[in-house]
């Protein structure tokens, strides 16, 4: 999936030289302190950001030369909210459909059974603003499998959600994973959902990939018992600076953002 | 063409979904039309210059495509704090169709304000020399609505968030409202004045709606609409160049 990339800032190294190879059907697990490089690769592999040099590759597709197959075959669930809070919930996956091509007579069934699966039928035409967090992060899921994905991505899904619907939606994502195939790149901060749910980890930390492996493997390469103390143990104790992982992306240019992408 | 009528669609909703939005924003030019309009009439017509609401009108419906149109087409910087520019920007759809989408429904939205204003107008006395004419009016206004939205865009795309926007309200469209011939005549006005409006993109379009509405014209309707072609040409450039360039 990645080979030798990186990404500069300006004289700072957000992403330093990483390869990774995630494979097709796998879930993978993305994981690394506040800062350590995860927005910026995931917004590599999304098209939404240029690597500095080095070679991305998605469902087969160059990332930088094939912009438009690539993100055909990507679904993703930001990490910040990124509905249009004026519309329906049918609505906005309506648009989505557009957006992606999806022909219109398969576009209600699709609509249909998405909803129905994340459970939002009753509400599909109420407004997003009326709907909590859960549900939001709910609709943009079913959202990113509307054009059915090859990839699909969620950056940190489950921040901020109860733990019912953590369950449900990590059940979901395993049974895509089996069912349809899917392969899922997902990030969290939650070190159990990873230890459960992710078949491979790689740790990423000032920009490097440290370690990589099944949870297992992680614990045995650094002799603990467990994924969080293989974690710690590997990104050390220090807690990071909140703000560099933040997703807005608008302070791109300012000076605590580069100082804080070094991690 | 889909996804261009899906994204105008999707202005159109929440336009119509808003009604504190549409009232709120024929509120200013109407203020305007009413207090200048009456409260000058009588010294405008003592200086021998006419009926001033017949002036006026043509500048307040510029008044309206400008502030209506920069807002909606500034709706990118809504999009990017609340966040659906990603989801836009990650499709396969080429930038330039988000761009002229959006564009094209701001545009949409915009010149159905300047009708609505146009209709007040009327209904408190304005009348056009020729009504065989008025077509030719909605072309102009559309025509400047499309410009005025790519602006708009374009604009929203440069800066990073609202505090820039309202920068944009005090340095940008208030100067090009007041240092334009929407309020006043240009023929006695001071020599620095007349420069300053004379480069005022907004003074050619008041001019030309006041040509083919009213008949009278201070620079001429041939340049009137030369300067508007050529101010949709440049205004589309700048918006297809910056909205290129943004990140979220």
């Amino acid at each position: 999936m990645a080979e030798d990339v990186y990404k500069n800032f300006g004289k700072i190294k957000a992403v330093d030289h990483i390869s990774f190879d995630v494979k097709p059907g796998e879930i993978f697990a993305f994981l690394g302190p506040n800062g350590a490089g995860k927005s910026t690769t995931i917004k590599m592999l999304t098209t939404m950001l240029r690597p500095t040099d080095g070679k991305l590759t998605l469902a087969g597709y160059d990332v930088t030369k094939e912009q438009a197959k690539v993100r055909q075959s990507l679904g993703i669930v930001f990490q910040d909210p990124s509905l249009d809070e004026e519309l329906t919930a049918k609505e906005n996956m309506e648009l989505h459909a557009a957006l992606y091509h999806v022909p219109k007579p398969e576009q209600a069934k699709r609509i249909d059974d998405l909803l129905k699966l994340v459970g939002l039928s009753e509400r599909r035409d109420s407004y997003i603003k009326t709907f909590s967090g859960g549900m939001r992060r709910r609709l943009e899921i079913a959202r990113g499998l509307m054009h059915h994905p090859k990839v699909l991505f969620l950056d940190e899904p489950t921040l901020g959600l109860d733990t019912q619907t953590r369950n449900v939606l990590w059940d979901y994502v395993k049974k895509l994973s089996k069912v349809e195939g899917m392969t899922i790149f997902f990030t969290t901060h939650y070190l159990d959902e990873a230890e459960e749910v992710a078949e491979r980890i790689a740790i990423i930390d000032h920009g490097k990939i440290v370690a990589s492996g099944t949870s297992k493997e992680l614990a045995k390469q650094t002799k603990t018992k467990t994924l969080e103390q293989a974690y710690l143990k590997l990104t050390g104790e220090d807690i990071r600076d909140e703000t560099s992982d933040s997703y807005d992306g608008l302070n791109m240019k300012s000076a605590t953002r580069l100082r804080s992408l070094r991690g | 063409m889909q996804i261009l009528s899906v994204l105008w669609l999707r202005q159109m909703r929440r336009y119509f979904r808003s009604r504190s939005r549409i009232i709120g924003s024929i509120g200013q030019p109407l203020l305007f039309l009413l207090a200048l309009g009456y409260g000058l009439g009588a010294v405008f017509e003592r200086a021998g210059q006419g009926d001033y609401l017949q002036f006026l009108v043509p500048g307040i419906i510029m008044q309206t495509i400008l502030f209506s149109s920069i807002f909606w087409g500034a709706i990118i910087i809504f999009d990017r704090r609340f966040g659906f520019l990603s989801e836009l920007l990650v499709s396969p759809v080429t930038r330039l169709r988000i761009l002229l989408g959006s564009a094209l429904g701001g545009a949409t939205i915009t010149l159905i304000q300047a009708l609505l204003v146009f209709f007040i107008a009327i209904a408190i006395g304005f009348r056009p020399e020729n009504w065989l004419s008025v077509p030719l009016a909605v072309g102009v206004m559309g025509l400047m609505s499309l410009t005025l939205a790519n602006f708009g865009a374009g604009l929203a795309s440069a800066v990073e968030d609202f505090q820039g926007f309202q920068a944009i309200n005090s340095f940008v469209m208030f100067p090009l409202f007041f240092l334009s011939n929407a309020l006043y005549p240009l023929n006695n006005a001071p020599d620095i004045l007349r420069i300053i409006a004379s480069i005022n993109p907004l003074s050619y379009a008041v001019d030309g709606l006041r040509y083919i509405l009213l008949g009278e014209s201070h620079f001429s309707i041939g340049l009137d609409i030369g300067v508007l072609l050529v101010a949709l040409v440049v205004a589309t450039a700048f918006a297809v160049n910056r909205f290129n360039r943004i990140q979220v």
